[in-house]
């Protein structure tokens, strides 16, 4: 691939991503213009508030700010007065909350890891654990996500200090940790079985083999499902701090902010744009790591 | 009182007795090779030669250790093939190349000095001569996709003698390359084989192949597979060239060959 080719691909990825924003903003716009101010409801008792089924949203100002709105809002005071504009709590908030996805993110990560190399090593852990691993990403983290902070808050009262942050990472680790398991597995197991049959040859026994082959061949596996992991430490995160009622995070902004939105629609939309950014991070920072592994990601040769 | 020590005579490449392997499957046990007898000397080339199905890759999977015979005693310069894998006593070669494609040439070559703890200077001193080896001097710091498939082929054999093995094992290195490349690879081989003084089992499905590179041909059949016919070129130490290929004495035993693998006198189109 020359170096005009593939930036000529990077100016045409960051087009269409220019194109996927400009979509929504029309979407959004577009069907606040159209859209009638209550919405469409159908079924409806006349004088009955709430009866009826709402087919389509209600687009006046307090359900649907506008885009610009919701922009101008981050640089206003954040509740009156002296305090500072909006963007500044939202970044504050942020910030500990990617603090948090990132232990989050390292627990998942580990644990993966060796969930996925253990099931490679032997085939009768994979399936002994394999389904239960599968089975607990149905365990909703609503559920989830108390007993956890209960558990957290037995060990900071008996065995040692366990911050509530902890509990909160261990959480998002809990939506980590899977694509990272399943990504290892495969990854572990798709060197050829020439490859694996050159190292028999060699008499390599089973670390040399994972060192030297099954680890940089798992590498393209791995890195969307670091990737994928990220983005779930960040979604895991915030929904933990809010289920749990952790303070400092954007998850509890977002819900402090949206419990205000009727008399200021438009301020639960700079944590929303915040924890976005977030996502983005998250997931961007896990592709500067594929930058620098490059070479594991070279196509088979074609023998 | 004192001993003397006997120079122990010099154990052949491959010893292999009553060699055969049973693979169990649903519909009952398959016989894919049976009764093996067979010798190569060191520093001996023979080629297998078969139709599919005849076990010639199973023998030589069972060589090199990467699979276990059913039955029969099978010894690699006079050890176990568990032994002689451990000891490194052979280079093993491939249909496909098999290079691990996030090293480069050179990388992939030191791979099996790396695995047994050879140090960084003497790696690189034998990669050098082993580039030069096979004629890739200048591709060492190239990465296998920026390789044609001849010169992956010509790394894999490069990798294979990196441990210095007196016996090579080669299972249709050849049978992805065009026949050009082929004829080429074929020369080379048998220069850096005598170069080398490594004895050579050669799996092919090529009879021409077989009987250009080889002291001896065993001719082997399946169902159950086992060894049917050995024909000795005796080429000797004649330069495997050009004018060889073009020789009668080359077309005869390629005849012979042809001969032993249909089980009967094959006509020739000029006698009809």
């Amino acid at each position: 691939m020359t170096a005009a080719r593939s930036s000529a691909r990077r100016g045409a990825a960051a087009l269409w991503g220019a194109v996927g924003i400009l979509a929504v903003v029309v979407l959004w716009e577009g069907y606040k213009f159209l859209g009638p101010a209550e919405g469409v409801t159908i079924g409806a008792v006349e004088g009955e508030t709430g009866s009826g089924v709402m087919i389509l949203p209600r687009t006046h100002d307090r359900a649907m700010p506008h885009l610009i709105d919701m922009v101008t809002r981050l640089f206003q005071s954040t509740s009156g007065g002296d305090t500072p504009p909006l963007i500044v709590p939202v970044i504050t908030a942020a910030l500990t909350t990617l603090g948090i996805a990132a232990v989050g993110w390292l627990i998942g990560v580990a644990v993966g890891a060796l969930l996925g190399a253990l099931m490679q090593r032997w085939r009768l852990v994979e399936w002994g654990l394999l389904p239960w691993i599968v089975v607990s990403q149905t365990v909703p983290l609503i559920a989830f996500a108390p007993v956890m902070n209960s558990i957290g808050l037995q060990i900071d009262r008996d065995v040692m200090p366990w911050p509530q942050w902890l509990s909160v990472a261990v959480i998002a680790s809990y939506l980590a940790f899977f694509p990272v398991a399943v990504g290892m597995l495969r990854g572990l197991e798709a060197p050829d079985r020439i490859h694996v049959d050159l190292m028999r040859s060699y008499a390599a026994g089973y670390w040399p083999t994972l060192l030297r082959l099954r680890l940089p061949a798992a590498v393209p596996h791995l890195l969307p499902a670091l990737r994928l992991a990220a983005a779930n430490a960040v979604l895991g995160a915030v929904v933990a701090e809010v289920s749990i009622g952790m303070r400092g995070g954007i998850g509890r902004m977002l819900i402090q902010l949206a419990g205000q939105a009727s008399s200021d629609p438009a301020a639960p939309w700079g944590p929303t744009f915040g924890s976005i950014a977030l996502g983005l991070i998250a997931a961007g920072s896990v592709a500067l790591v594929g930058l620098g592994l490059k070479n594991y990601r070279r196509g088979e040769a074609a023998a | 009182m004192t001993t003397t020590e006997t120079p122990r005579p010099a154990a052949p490449a491959v010893r292999a007795s009553g060699v055969g392997r049973v693979f169990s499957t649903a519909s009952g046990d398959v016989i894919a090779l049976g009764g093996v007898e067979l010798e190569v000397a060191a520093g001996e080339f023979v080629s297998l030669i078969g139709p599919s199905g005849c076990g010639k890759s199973t023998l030589l999977r069972l060589i090199a250790d990467l699979d276990q015979a059913s039955t029969g005693e099978l010894e690699i310069f006079g050890k176990p093939a568990a032994r002689a894998r451990i000891d490194q006593d052979y280079g093993i070669v491939f249909q496909q190349a098999g290079l691990l494609p996030w090293r480069t040439v050179g990388d992939n070559i030191a791979l099996p000095l790396e695995l047994h703890k050879v140090d960084k200077a003497e790696r690189r001193a034998r990669v050098a001569e082993l580039a030069e080896l096979v004629g890739l001097t200048e591709f060492v710091e190239s990465y296998p996709d920026q390789l044609s498939g001849g010169m992956q082929q010509r790394v894999a054999i490069a990798r294979a003698l990196a441990a210095r093995p007196r016996l090579l094992l080669m299972d249709e290195p050849f049978g992805a390359l065009d026949e050009m490349t082929r004829e080429y690879l074929q020369s080379e081989l048998t220069r850096i084989a005598a170069e080398t003084g490594a004895a050579v089992v050669f799996v092919t499905h090529s009879i021409p192949e077989a009987v250009f590179l080889s002291d001896r041909v065993v001719v082997m059949s399946p169902r159950p597979g086992r060894i049917t016919d050995v024909l000795t070129t005796g080429f000797g130490d004649v330069a495997r060239n050009e004018a060889l290929r073009e020789s009668p004495a080359y077309f005869d035993r390629v005849t012979a060959v042809r001969e032993a693998l249909h089980g009967a006198p094959v006509e020739r189109a000029n006698e009809r």
